[in-house]
């Protein structure tokens, strides 16, 4: 079959804006779209699993950025690929959702509809509390990941398709 | 005496973070404590000082799988307080977004989180493995309700286009016309659904339950109605506080809901399909017939068949509204905020949600009082596991930790509305 010439890379930033560091992807993704760049479409999602299998439906290449809880220090970035290693489930337990990140990902690979190329950046959040503001560590580590996400999308822009 | 604990420290398959402790002395149940950790209150603390019609989207964040009941109780409540009657087309979409939410929700609960536990399977992805069809139609549902939200909302996620006194923008007849292509399809995976969920083997469970829903005159209860039980209570929604009591629970940050008497009290699904099975739409009564339900369940493990009745009922209800449709001449009605206590209760997906905010005369929420479902659910959650454990405990740690929670998800805790981030721990020793 002939494969898909999509340059586009599909952002998505999961999180609730006012659960404290559950806040960073949503900020990493407006973070990004003040970068304009060109060939990215960039999208702000609750994290809602099954709505997200629904989100990336059709895309070529898909990074994820969401907020992680792994007793790693706040401010961490944990660059993850799941299509080689399913992602550690407890990981994203900081997610309110009952149909979480990592289950809409295995439950993408258990009927085919993973995209070729799917990338996850966590943020090792401190505080998810409800109301509380973003800490220190992890607002750095939002510009961090915002870097590293527009890197990879000029990456796969100047690549050979 | 030997005694074991059973602690689940993370709940699986329930929106939100609970925790439940379940102590065991010798052949005897000895606790059951379903707790909750993070103080519920933050958000009623975080409305006051904020403009009134700032309440339905700040509230809507409160939950990703309820956004619309939020803002419905939201609106409702102040309207009831600036005396704005919304009627007419402008009722009738605030009815269609809701059977939206009612889809998704619903059709998540009933496929993704409910039906593994009778299928035997430890969850959804390994249903997908072994029945993918079955799944993908469990998807297709909630993305028939997915784009009712979407296209009256303005989003998918956190709508923004429902405001006090009607929507900020209307659709015209024309958008809506694709959503009913889809919600044909949708009525008739509902049918199927109802008799897939029928067949599951259902444990011999029933209780005397206390059911409380908003009832309506003519209408299967979404946004208006009356507060009814089958003991006789019959009330308006500007009286809930006199009916309901709020109290303190040692062991859980959330509030326990109580009725005057003390005693607890079931919403949702079953309890609006035992108070209003005569609204329900034909198609609906129909099937549940089919499907072996009386106009009265009191198996709480049945409530998945119930949950998917009500999925077919809301699929021909939006239907029926958007075949009548006809786009209003202003996508609102006008509203003069005053100093005002405003109330209101709708019907979220998991049961009624109450709202009651207190207006100063320049439209600033001084105070703000939200009840979800999941928390007056709480203590009926409880009641279930002191009855349904005793007859389980025989059964191995694993065994009896499964048991517990697929009696919880019984009820489809959001746990999430009910406070934040809840631990479920279930203990054996």
């Amino acid at each position: 079959m002939e494969k898909v010439r999509n340059p586009q890379v599909l952002i998505i930033g999961i999180g609730n804006p006012y659960r404290g560091d559950d806040a960073a992807g949503l900020l990493a993704a407006r973070r990004l779209k003040e970068m304009q760049l060109d060939s990215a479409t960039i999208i702000e999602h609750s994290g809602e699993g099954t709505s997200l299998l629904e989100t990336w439906k059709g895309a070529q290449a898909v990074i994820l950025i969401d907020a992680v809880s792994s007793r790693a220090v706040p401010g961490t970035i944990h660059r993850l690929e799941p299509i080689s290693n399913p992602l550690p489930t407890e990981m994203f337990h900081a997610s309110t959702h009952a149909f979480s990140l990592p289950d809409a990902i295995e439950l993408a690979r258990a009927l085919n509809e993973l995209p070729p190329a799917l990338q996850v950046f966590g943020i090792e959040g401190r505080n998810f509390q409800a109301g509380s503001e973003i800490s220190r560590e992890v607002r750095d580590a939002i510009t961090e990941v915002a870097r590293m996400v527009a890197n990879e999308v000029n990456a796969r822009q100047s690549a050979p398709q | 005496m030997k005694s074991r604990t059973i602690k689940v420290d993370y709940l699986a398959r329930v929106e939100g973070e609970g925790s439940l402790y379940v102590k065991i002395q010798g052949d005897k149940l000895a606790d059951v404590k379903l707790k909750i950790f993070e103080p519920p209150r933050l958000f009623e603390a975080f409305l006051r000082g904020r403009r009134y019609n700032e309440a339905p989207d700040i509230t809507a964040r409160i939950c990703g799988i309820c956004p619309i009941a939020y803002q419905m109780s939201a609106v409702h409540a102040m309207e009831d307080a600036f005396g704005v009657k919304v009627e007419g087309p402008l009722r009738n979409l605030r009815r269609l977004v809701y059977c939206g939410e009612w889809i998704e929700s619903h059709a998540l609960h009933v496929y993704m989180l409910h039906a593994p536990d009778f299928l035997g399977f430890p969850d959804a992805i390994q249903l997908a493995r072994e029945q993918p069809h079955i799944v993908q139609r469990g998807l297709q549902l909630k993305k028939a309700g997915n784009e009712i939200v979407s296209v009256l909302g303005g989003r998918e996620i956190h709508p923004i286009n429902v405001c006090v006194g009607g929507f900020y923008r209307v659709p015209t007849r024309s958008e809506l016309a694709p959503l009913a292509e889809r919600l044909k399809w949708a009525r008739d995976a509902a049918l199927e659904t109802v008799k897939w969920v029928a067949q599951f083997p259902f444990p011999d469970f029933e209780q005397d339950y206390i059911f409380v829903s908003l009832q309506h005159p003519d209408e299967y209860p979404f946004n208006e109605g009356r507060l009814v039980s089958n003991r006789g209570l019959n009330i308006s929604v500007h009286d809930y506080d006199d009916n309901f009591v709020e109290e303190h629970v040692a062991h859980s940050n959330a509030l326990h809901s109580v009725l005057k008497s003390g005693e607890p009290y079931f919403l949702g699904p079953m309890a609006r399909y035992n108070l209003n099975f005569d609204r329900l739409s034909p198609v609906a009564q129909e099937a549940a017939r089919a499907a072996g339900l009386g106009p009265q369940c009191r198996n709480p493990f049945k409530s998945i068949i119930v949950r998917s009745i009500e999925i077919l009922h809301a699929c021909d209800e939006a239907l029926r509204l958007i075949e009548r449709y006809e786009r209003p001449d202003s996508p609102s009605v006008p509203v003069h905020p005053h100093a005002a206590r405003g109330y209101a209760c709708t019907e979220a997906p998991r049961g009624t949600l109450y709202h009651r905010y207190r207006i100063d005369e320049g439209g600033i929420i001084r105070d703000a009082k939200i009840v979800p479902p999941t928390s007056q659910n709480q203590k009926r959650i409880e009641q279930d596991l002191w009855q349904y454990i005793p007859s389980h405990l025989h059964e191995n740690h694993d065994q009896l930790r499964w048991q517990c929670e697929q009696a919880i998800r019984n009820y489809d805790p959001c746990i999430s509305c009910a406070t934040h981030f809840l631990k479920l721990d279930i203990e054996r020793a």
